[in-house]
């Protein structure tokens, strides 16, 4: 077994793309060369083609994964396994994805992880409005010590409380069950943290002009507050969509069977089917993915702000 | 309002009550009580010893390497071409992608029969990479910078956007080389951003379990037993709920130091962009 050989077998197949990948650096390299040393106007012209062929050739390397995934979904199994690899789908089959959906399960897995993440999206809004506003506006005692165990909540991640957790949710009856899956989710440090973030940018003087006005906290939130922190609140909504969506390590140990499963579990046992569905594999990964591609095209900036205050990814 | 709060509070509570409840090696278990004396012999077992050394190795992989791609990219994306909009979703596109997306999509690729990779690769119908014990880190390693350059591109971004415009113009008046500019001005800039993204990358790289899960069991030869994989399979394949509650223990303590960097520098960053 040439198990320690890797470099050195690397196969013809490999060998051309590294052949085409250094022919197009070469290029880029000649071009900008002539982009230094050339008339003005071929020189500009030179730049900026280097620099769109740059770009399109590490476009092509993050997409390939996705692509390649796209393209297998669409052949049939003996016709991934066909060398040299197909990298077109000439006849796509588009049964595959009802098949997915279907004797899959990924309909079913879906709706689960649909069932859950607005859940936990909608209970982490209102509780993080909630306690956000509560640390903003409000004057109550022991303020700042229940502020700094919010925060300390921040410092034990899911990975070391698991197992405990689970004994929690076992000995309440919940294992196997939406409930398992979305109560523990339902609040956070860090929701409440940004959304008091948010809060203190509201003016102070607008709350007193409210005060005059006989407008009782709860209305001078849901009327006031909460529009202006609007961006803040999308932030942290997309956020927490994109958690809850992609968690895996709670939902794969709450869960035992296909009734409650999510989509990113389900995508493990659909990884370990028979070569002969290699192609629905691929479907489910798609559809795996579809959803939270159409949020992030819709969306990109409000994620984007979402993920740079946050930064954590499920 | 006061309600609402004691409302959101108390599952906070309960959480925080849990997870001192694992604190004592016997979390609700009939076992006897041996106190602090298994931390020790956990602690220097060769099965902690490597988990940590194999986490330490694949956070060593995946951060620089993520980081930079990350910053390649953003650098890239942060000139002023018709259509650069396109290129910079196609650069955040793997935000979009979960660790199980990530991880079945090189998981099928990497198929020993029938795997693209694996026929790129030359591999073809032998031992998979991922189960061969010299490759398999770096393989998983892989993976997981994929997934996450997205999120490094965008935090990139993001910081490289608030380099103001101007002074990278009076650079380029001075006739400063691009190098030059990228090390004396951009970079000295990007510092916080760079730092921020450093320990949340380190952070998550800690956590990581999904790829593992589905890509190597933390096979083989325990060669990419990371720490939370670790965990998991002493509660769920050991049957050892105190062992997994020191390695827990000993989890949490390295995450504490990078979350109170992490938290400062949230502060910082929060209070600024509003």
């Amino acid at each position: 077994m040439r198990t320690d050989s890797l470099p050195a077998a690397l196969a013809p197949g490999f060998t051309k793309v590294v052949v085409v990948a250094s022919a197009i650096v070469v290029l880029a390299a000649l071009l900008q060369f002539v982009g230094r040393h050339g008339t003005p106007l071929g020189r500009r012209r030179a730049t900026k083609f280097s620099r769109y062929l740059l770009l399109l050739v590490l476009s092509v390397i993050v997409l390939f994964p996705i692509y390649i995934t796209i393209v297998n979904s669409l052949l049939a199994p003996d016709q991934i396994a066909q060398r040299p690899p197909l990298l077109f789908p000439t006849h796509p089959r588009w049964s595959t994805y009802a098949t997915a959906w279907t004797t899959g399960h990924l309909g079913r897995y879906l709706m689960n992880s649909f069932i859950v993440t607005t859940l936990i999206v909608v209970g982490t809004l209102v509780t993080s409005i909630a306690a956000g506003y509560a640390f903003a506006f409000l004057e109550f005692p022991f303020k700042r010590t229940i502020f700094v165990v919010f925060l300390s909540t921040m410092m034990v991640p899911l990975e070391v409380t698991f197992f405990t957790n689970l004994q929690t949710v076992v000995s309440l009856g919940w294992y196997n069950s939406y409930v398992a899956l979305v109560v523990p989710f339902l609040a956070t440090g860090f929701g409440a943290f940004l959304m008091r973030q948010a809060f203190l940018g509201v003016p102070g003087e607008l709350r007193d002009a409210a005060e005059i006005d006989g407008l009782g906290h709860l209305r001078f939130m849901t009327r006031i507050a909460v529009p202006l922190a609007r961006p803040a609140i999308a932030a942290l909504g997309l956020f927490a969509f994109f958690a809850a969506f992609n968690q895996y390590l709670w939902p794969l140990i709450v869960t035992k069977n296909d009734q409650y499963r999510t989509v990113q579990i389900g995508l493990k046992y659909l990884s370990r089917s028979q070569l002969n569905n290699i192609n629905v594999t691929f479907a489910g990964i798609v559809l795996a993915f579809i959803p939270l591609f159409v949020l992030l095209l819709i969306f990109q900036k409000q994620l984007i702000r979402g993920l740079t205050a946050g930064a954590v990814k499920g | 309002m006061l309600i609402f709060a004691v409302f959101v509070f108390y599952p906070f509570a309960r959480n925080i009550y849990l997870s001192m409840y694992s604190t004592p090696p016997f979390p609700n278990l009939p076992s006897q009580f041996v106190g602090l004396s298994q931390y020790g012999q956990v602690l220097v077992s060769h099965n902690f010893l490597n988990s940590l050394w194999v986490t330490a190795l694949f956070v060593v992989y995946t951060v620089p390497a993520g980081l930079v791609l990350g910053l390649l990219l953003a650098l890239l994306a942060h000139q002023k071409l018709r259509g650069i909009r396109a290129f910079r979703t196609v650069f955040a596109s793997p935000v979009a992608t979960s660790v199980a997306v990530a991880s079945v999509i090189f998981f099928t690729l990497l198929n020993p029969q029938v795997g693209l990779f694996t026929y790129w690769l030359g591999q073809q119908d032998q031992l998979s990479v991922l189960d061969n014990p010299t490759w398999a880190l770096v393989a998983v390693s892989v993976v997981t910078i994929w997934q996450n350059v997205g999120l490094a591109f965008i935090l990139m971004s993001a910081g490289l956007q608030a380099v103001p415009d101007e002074l990278l113009e009076a650079c380029e008046i001075d006739g400063a080389k691009r190098w030059a500019r990228l090390r004396h001005v951009i970079l000295p800039l990007l510092s916080p951003t760079i730092f921020f993204a450093v320990v949340v990358g380190t952070i998550l790289s800690l956590q990581s379990f999904g790829q593992i899960d589905l890509l190597t069991q933390g096979g083989p030869l325990q060669r990419t037993n990371l720490l939370v994989y670790n965990i998991y399979d002493q509660v769920f394949n050991q049957n050892n709920a105190g062992r997994a509650a020191v390695m827990a223990i000993a989890l949490f303590w390295i995450t504490l130091v990078l979350a109170l960097i992490q938290i400062r520098l949230l502060e910082r960053r929060v209070t600024y962009a509003n």
